[in-house]
C-alpha cells in the first residue's frame, strides 16, 4: 500500500496498466514490482517446479520469484523480472507458469507431493523403460516445470549493438562509483559510469544517510551534475555490465525502450561492447535471505527491498511488518518504517546477547519455526530466548547479511576468497587485469569506505592511464562497522527455501552431500541450485554453507561454483543485433541484376552475391524447361551470362612472373603477353586451393581469375605468401572484381554478338588470347576463355557501364535466337565438358584426384607442391574423377555414394560418391561428376549409385569426365 | 557503335537526415590505388606530394592509407604511369567502390553501431583513416571534417551499407524522441 508523500516517484504523473487483465495504478518511476505492490497485490507469481505461490522478494535485477510476461507491440518477452520492468503507461503483463490462474493453479499439487519431489527424483524415477524418457517422461516433467512461455514466432522488435571506449569505466553508481567517477573525471579521463537501474546513486537513492554533510540524495544529485557537465563523461542508466573479457572489453545490456511502450525504429535493448583500459566494480552487495520454514510465502521480503520499497516507491512493506535479522545494519530499515509510520510488530533478531532497545519488540535468540498465510503470509511462529510467539503480520523483512557482487571479477575463472569476519567472499586484486573492486563490492560495507575505496581505486586507475589525480577531501559519511553474525539454516517445520527461482531446500542440499556430490558443483548441478534465471545470486553463498556444514568442511575449503558471463539474463535479440533477416550478412547485387530480375529470373545465393538461376520463358512449365533450352541456345546459338563474381586479381611488378610461378602448381613467367592460362593452385597441405585463369597483360602486369566461392580466401592466400615468404620481392596486387563487370559470351554465334557492340571488330582472335577494346569509348578487356565448351568470350567492362553493356549484349544475342542464360545452365554446359567447380575442388582433393597431377610442374617449387607428394595422396587408393553417364533413371543431386554392383551397400564397401548433376539435353543423358575409387582405371564399368537421403538407387557407366568434344574443337573453332 | 550509360550508385537516392547526422552518396571521382613497389616509397612520395602515413589521409588531392604500402588517390584522374612504373603499381579501383558522406554531430555515434572502432575525436581525429569493417562489409573509412566521414564500401554492396547506416541513423533518432 502507497504512503503519502514519500517516494522518489512523480505522484503528478499517474500510469495505469494491466496485469492479469485487471486494470492497476501506478505512478512515473515506479517498477512493475512497486505499482504491484502499491496496489496491494502480493501475489506475483508461482515457482518453478512446486508451483508455490510468490511475491515480490527484492527490488532488483536479482529477482527469483517475481517473473513475468510483458506484451508489448505484438511481442510477448518472458521471464520479465517485474522489479527491472519500469512501469509506462498501458503496460500490459501477466503471470507465467500456472493454469488455470495465478490464484488457482492446479500444478500447485506438486506442491503436496514435495516429499517424492526432492532433488534427484527425476533421476532415479524416469529410468524405465528407457524408450519413455524422450516419448513421455521428459515432454510431460517440461510441460509441468517451467518459466515463460515463447509466442513461436520471428522477433521482429529492432534491438542495437554499439561500441563505446573510455579510459575508465565505472561499473555500479552508488557512493564508491560515484565517488570513482567524479575523481577520475575531475583529472580528465574518458569516463563511462555503467548503472543497471534507471536512476543513479545505488543505495544513497534508499538509506536515508548524509553525504557531505546534506542528505545522500542531495549529494548525488549535485555529483551527477557536476558530471554530466564534464565532456569527458558519458552516463549509461539501465546499462547492466555483463561480462568481463580479454583485454579490457566489457559486455553490457542497455535497456532503452523497454521502459517506453514500443515505437517504430526505438530498439528495445542495446548490446554494447565496452573498451575501457581500466575499470572499477563498485556494482555493491545484495542482501542474503534466511532460510527458515516457508520462508517463501508472499509478503515476505528482503530488508534492503523493503527499504527500497518504502523510501523510493512509497510502498509500505504491510500493515504490521516483522524484521528478521542477523545483523545490525537492518534494524535502520525497522526504524525508517516507523518512522513513516508503518506497524513494526517486532524486531526479531537471530542473535543473543544484542541490544534490545528499539522503539518496537525487540527479540533476540529467534528462530522462526512456521510461517501461515496460503496466498500471502498471515502469521509467523517459533521461538526466541524468552520462550515461544506467534506474531500476526502480513509482512516479514529479512536480512541474513551481504554478498558482495563479486560475479565480474570471477569472469576470467578466479575464484574470490572468503573473509570470515564478514562471513562473505570477496574479490582479491588482479582477479581481471584492470579491474579493481570498490566498496560493498570489495566487501567494505560503510558509505565512508565506499567513498574512500571509490576515491582510491581511481586514483590507482588514474595513475595507471598516466594522468594526475587532483586532489579533493573525501566527503563526510557514517562509517559504522558491518557487525553479522551468520546463520545459513534454521530448523523448521517445513521446507526452507535457498533457491527459490529453481525450488531448491536446505533439504535437498543436504540430500546431495548425502548421496555423496559433496563437491560444490556436483551439488548444484544435482540440486539445479544456482541454474535458474537468476543464476543463483540470492542462494549460491547460502547453499555452499549448507553444503560445507552437512559434509563438515569450512566454507572457504567448499568453494563456489564458476562465476560465467553474462551476469545477467541477455536477449538473443540483442546479442544477434543487425542480424535479423537480410541483416545476416550483406548483399552483393550484380549490375545485371535489374535486368535480369526484369526478366523473371529466379535469383539464387552464391556466397553473398545474388545471380540468376534461370529466366524462364512463357510456355515453360519448370525450370528444367529454361534450362535445357539456355543449354541448347548455348550449344547452337549464343548465350550471355554475367560472371562478374568471379575474383579478379590485378597483379603487378617485375617479379609478379615468379609470385604467380610461386603460388600455381604451374607456370606463368612463360605466358606471353595478350595471353591466357589456365592455373591450379594449391594450399600448403597439398590439397587444391581454386582454379582459374591468369592473362598477362603486360609484361609486369597479370590480372588472375578465381572461383566466386574462393575469391576472398585466395587474396588471403596471396597476402599470406606475399608477406610470409617473399616480402622484398617487387610484386603488388589489389583486388579488382568490384572494379570490373564481365561478361560471357558463348556459342557459335558468339563473335557475331561481340562484334555488333566492339567499336572495333574482332577478326583472329585466338583461343585463350586477351586484349584491350573499347565499346562506346569505353576502355574494356576481351578475353577468349569457355566454361561452356563453345567457342566463348569474356568481356569486362568498368563496373559503371557493366548493366549498360549487358542489355546491349542481350539485344544483340536475342536478335540472333540467343539470350541470357543463368546458374542452372551454366552448370549444365560445365558437366557436360568435366569442368570442375568447387562441388569437385572442395578442399579434400588433390590434383591426381582430378586428373592434373602433371599440372604440377617438375621444373620448379610452389606452394604445396612437397606436400602434395606425400604418401596416400596419389595413387589407385584415391578416388579419382570421373564421369557417370546412367543407365536408368536419374539423380535429382549430388551427394549419392558409389558401390560396386552386387556388393553389399554398406560404409566399409563405399567406393566414392557423386559431386554434381544434371540432364545433359545435347546427349539427352543424366550426366554425373563423381569420385570413386581408383576411378580412372575403371572406364566402362558400372557402378551403382545410392543415396539414402533421397532414396535413389541406380547404375551408372564410369567414362571419362569429359563428356563432349573432347578433343575441343567446338572450343578452338 | 554502342552509347554505353554509366548508372550511378543507387541512382535517385535523396540524402537521408535522421537525427543529428545526414547521410548521402556521394561522388569521390577517380580513385586510383598506387602501391610503392619496396624500396621506393620515398621516390613515390617525392612524386605524388607526400604519402599518407598509416592509418592517415592527406588532401589536396585527397590520398588515403588503405594498406601497406597502398595508398588510394582520390579525385583526380591517374597520374601519367610512365615516370611512376618503376616506383609503383597502380590500378583503377574508380568503379570498385560506393561512397557515403556522413556528416553531423551525430555521426560519430551512428558509426558506434556499426564500426568496431575508438573513433572519439581525441583518438580518431580529422586527418585518421580506417581499413575496418563496417558491419560485415570490408570499408575505407576517413574522418574528412570534424563532424563528417568519408566512407567507402564494395559497390556491390552499396544497398546494405546504404540500409545499416540508415538504420543505425533512425535508431538513434528514435532514441532521442523517446528521450532514451
Amino acid at each position: 500500500m502507497r504512503l503519502p508523500g514519500k517516494g522518489l516517484i512523480d505522484r503528478t504523473k499517474p500510469l495505469s496498466f494491466r496485469f492479469d487483465g485487471r486494470q492497476y495504478h501506478g505512478y512515473q518511476g515506479d517498477t512493475l514490482a512497486s505499482a504491484l505492490l502499491g496496489a496491494g497485490q502480493r501475489l506475483v507469481g508461482r515457482s518453478f517446479k512446486y508451483h508455490r505461490p510468490r511475491g515480490v522478494l527484492t527490488a532488483g535485477p536479482e529477482e527469483p520469484n517475481a517473473l513475468v510476461e510483458v506484451l508489448d507491440g505484438g511481442s510477448q518477452t518472458p521471464n520479465t523480472r517485474a522489479t527491472v520492468q519500469e512501469l509506462y503507461d498501458g503496460l500490459q503483463a501477466q503471470s507465467q507458469n500456472r493454469w488455470p490462474s495465478l490464484r488457482f493453479d492446479l500444478l500447485s499439487v506438486n506442491d503436496l507431493a514435495a516429499p517424492f519431489l526432492g532433488a534427484g527424483f527425476y533421476y532415479k524415477t524416469f529410468m524405465w523403460p528407457r524408450a519413455f524418457w524422450e516419448a513421455l517422461y521428459e515432454p510431460l516433467i517440461r510441460r509441468a516445470a517451467g518459466l515463460g512461455t515463447l509466442k513461436r514466432q520471428h522477433e521482429t522488435a529492432p534491438y542495437e549493438k554499439a561500441f563505446a571506449f573510455c579510459d575508465l569505466l565505472v561499473i555500479g553508481s552508488g557512493p564508491a562509483g560515484l565517488m570513482a567517477a567524479l575523481t577520475a573525471a575531475r583529472a580528465g579521463a574518458d569516463v563511462i559510469l555503467a548503472e543497471q537501474d534507471s536512476l543513479m546513486g545505488g543505495r544513497l537513492l534508499v538509506s536515508g544517510e548524509s553525504v557531505a554533510d546534506r542528505p545522500g540524495l542531495d549529494w548525488v544529485r549535485a555529483s551527477l551534475d557536476e558530471l554530466s557537465d564534464l565532456p569527458n563523461v558519458r552516463l549509461m542508466t539501465r546499462t547492466t555490465v555483463i561480462g568481463a573479457y580479454d583485454q579490457g572489453t566489457y559486455g553490457a545490456l542497455e535497456r532503452v525502450g523497454l521502459h517506453l511502450p514500443a515505437a517504430d525504429h526505438l530498439p528495445r535493448e542495446c548490446f554494447w561492447r565496452i573498451v575501457a583500459r581500466q575499470a572499477i566494480l563498485a556494482a555493491g552487495a545484495l542482501e542474503r535471505p534466511l532460510a527458515f520454514s516457508n520462508n517463501d510465502r508472499p509478503g515476505i521480503q528482503l530488508a534492503s527491498a523493503g527499504q527500497t520499497y518504502l523510501n523510493r516507491f512509497g510502498v509500505a512493506p504491510g500493515a504490521r511488518v516483522a524484521l528478521y535479522a542477523n545483523n545490525d545494519g537492518a534494524r535502520t530499515v525497522a526504524r525508517q518504517l516507523m518512522a513513516a509510520g508503518v506497524g513494526v510488530a517486532a524486531i526479531l533478531d537471530t542473535r543473543e546477547g544484542v541490544s534490545a532497545l528499539e522503539d518496537c519488540p525487540v527479540w533476540t535468540g529467534v528462530q522462526i519455526a512456521d510461517t501461515r498465510g496460503r496466498l500471502g503470509l498471515s502469521s509467523i511462529s517459533g521461538r526466541h530466548s524468552g520462550g515461544e510467539f506467534e506474531l500476526e503480520v502480513d509482512a516479514l523483512l529479512m536480512s541474513g547479511g551481504w554478498n558482495p557482487l563479486v560475479n565480474l571479477a570471477c569472469h576470467q575463472n578466479a575464484r574470490p576468497v572468503w573473509r570470515p569476519d564478514i562471513a562473505a567472499f570477496v574479490p582479491e586484486p588482479g582477479m581481471v587485469p584492470g579491474l579493481t573492486a570498490a566498496g560493498a563490492a570489495n566487501g567494505t560495507f560503510s558509505t565512508h569506505g565506499a567513498l574512500a575505496e571509490g576515491q582510491g581505486a581511481a586514483q590507482s586507475a588514474l595513475q595507471a592511464l598516466g594522468l594526475r589525480p587532483k586532489s579533493a577531501p573525501l566527503p563526510r559519511a557514517e562509517d559504522a562497522p558491518y557487525v553479522v553474525t551468520p546463520i545459513w539454516s534454521i530448523e523448521g517445520k517445513s521446507r526452507a527455501w535457498l533457491d527459490f527461482a529453481n525450488d531448491v531446500t536446505v533439504k535437498d542440499v543436504r540430500l546431495a552431500a548425502q548421496e555423496g556430490y559433496a563437491s560444490v558443483e556436483h551439488m548444484k548441478r544435482y540440486t539445479t541450485q544456482g541454474m535458474a534465471p537468476d543464476q543463483g545470486k540470492n542462494s549460491n553463498i547460502a547453499a555452499l554453507a549448507v553444503l560445507a556444514d552437512a559434509t563438515g568442511r569450512g566454507i572457504a575449503e567448499t568453494g563456489t561454483t564458476t562465476y560465467r558471463p553474462p551476469f545477467a539474463p541477455v536477449s538473443i535479440g540483442a546479442l544477434g543485433a543487425g542480424a535479423q533477416g537480410a541483416g545476416f550478412a550483406p548483399q552483393r547485387f550484380l549490375t545485371s541484376d535489374q535486368a535480369s530480375r526484369d526478366r523473371g529470373a529466379p535469383m539464387v545465393e552464391a556466397g553473398l552475391w545474388y545471380r540468376p538461376s534461370y529466366f524462364p520463358k512463357p510456355g515453360e512449365k519448370t525450370w528444367r524447361d529454361a534450362c535445357d533450352r539456355e543449354a541448347l541456345m548455348v550449344r547452337h546459338r549464343v548465350g550471355v551470362a554475367d560472371v562478374s563474381t568471379l575474383g579478379k586479381i590485378d597483379i603487378q611488378g617485375k617479379d609478379a612472373a615468379r609470385f604467380l610461378d610461386l603460388v600455381y602448381t604451374n607456370t606463368f613467367s612463360t605466358l606471353a603477353q595478350g595471353r591466357v592460362r589456365y592455373g591450379l593452385m594449391l594450399r600448403e597441405d597439398g590439397f587444391v586451393m581454386d582454379d582459374g585463369t591468369t592473362a598477362r597483360l603486360g609484361e609486369t602486369h597479370y590480372l588472375m581469375t578465381t572461383t566466386t566461392a574462393a575469391a576472398g580466401p585466395v587474396m588471403r592466400h596471396l597476402d599470406f605468401v606475399h608477406q610470409a615468404y617473399c616480402a622484398d620481392w617487387q610484386v603488388r596486387f589489389i583486388s579488382v572484381t568490384e572494379s570490373w563487370a564481365q561478361f560471357a559470351v558463348a556459342g557459335p554465334m558468339a563473335r557475331m554478338v561481340l562484334n555488333a557492340v566492339l567499336d572495333q571488330a574482332i577478326q583472329d582472335f585466338p583461343f585463350m588470347a586477351c586484349a584491350p577494346v573499347t565499346v562506346g569509348g569505353i576502355g574494356a578487356r576481351l578475353f577468349r576463355i569457355s566454361f561452356s565448351g563453345e567457342e566463348g568470350y569474356e568481356i569486362a567492362i568498368p563496373t559503371a557501364y557493366g548493366e549498360a553493356l549487358f542489355r546491349d549484349l542481350l539485344s544483340k544475342a536475342e536478335t540472333l535466337g540467343g539470350g541470357p542464360y543463368g546458374m542452372e545452365a551454366l552448370n549444365v554446359l560445365r558437366i557436360e565438358k568435366g569442368f570442375i567447380t568447387h562441388a569437385e575442388i572442395h578442399g579434400r582433393v588433390t590434383a591426381f584426384d582430378i586428373g592434373l597431377e602433371k599440372m604440377i610442374s617438375a621444373r620448379k617449387d610452389c606452394i604445396g607442391k612437397a606436400a602434395s607428394q606425400r604418401p596416400g595422396l596419389n595413387g589407385p587408393e584415391r578416388e579419382q574423377l570421373v564421369g557417370l553417364r546412367l543407365l536408368s533413371g536419374s539423380l535429382a543431386g549430388a551427394g549419392g555414394h558409389l558401390f560396386t554392383p552386387g556388393e553389399h551397400v554398406h560404409r566399409e564397401t563405399d567406393q566414392g560418391y557423386v559431386t554434381s548433376t544434371c540432364f545433359s539435353p545435347t546427349l539427352n543423358a543424366h550426366l554425373a561428376l563423381a569420385f570413386l575409387k581408383n576411378g580412372r582405371a575403371r572406364h566402362g564399368q558400372t557402378i551403382r549409385i545410392v543415396d539414402h537421403m533421397r532414396k535413389t538407387d541406380v547404375l551408372a557407366e564410369v567414362c571419362d569426365p569429359v563428356f563432349l568434344d573432347p578433343q575441343g574443337v567446338k572450343l578452338r573453332g | 557503335m554502342a552509347d554505353l550509360f554509366a548508372k550511378p550508385v543507387l541512382p535517385g537516392q535523396k540524402p537521408l537526415t535522421a537525427g543529428d547526422a545526414t547521410l548521402s552518396i556521394t561522388d569521390p571521382g577517380p580513385i586510383t590505388s598506387i602501391a610503392a613497389f619496396p624500396g621506393q616509397q620515398a621516390r613515390l612520395a617525392g612524386k605524388l606530394g607526400g604519402l599518407p602515413a598509416p592509418n592517415r589521409f592527406l588532401t589536396d588531392p585527397l590520398r588515403i592509407w588503405t594498406g601497406p604500402d597502398q595508398t588510394f588517390l582520390l579525385g583526380v584522374p591517374a597520374p601519367d604511369p610512365a615516370p611512376l612504373a618503376a616506383l609503383a603499381a597502380m590500378t583503377d579501383q574508380t568503379c570498385g567502390w560506393a561512397a557515403f558522406h556522413l556528416q553531423g554531430p551525430g555521426a560519430e555515434a551512428v558509426l558506434a553501431r556499426l564500426y568496431p572502432l575508438d573513433l572519439r575525436a581525441a583518438t580518431f581525429p580529422q586527418g585518421h583513416a580506417a581499413r575496418a569493417p563496417l558491419g560485415h562489409m570490408q570499408s575505407i573509412l576517413a574522418r574528412l571534417e570534424p563532424q563528417g566521414f568519408l566512407i567507402l564500401v564494395f559497390r556491390s554492396m552499396a544497398q546494405t551499407a546504404w540500409a545499416e547506416l540508415c538504420d543505425a541513423m533512425q535508431r538513434l533518432e528514435a532514441r532521442a524522441r523517446a528521450g532514451s
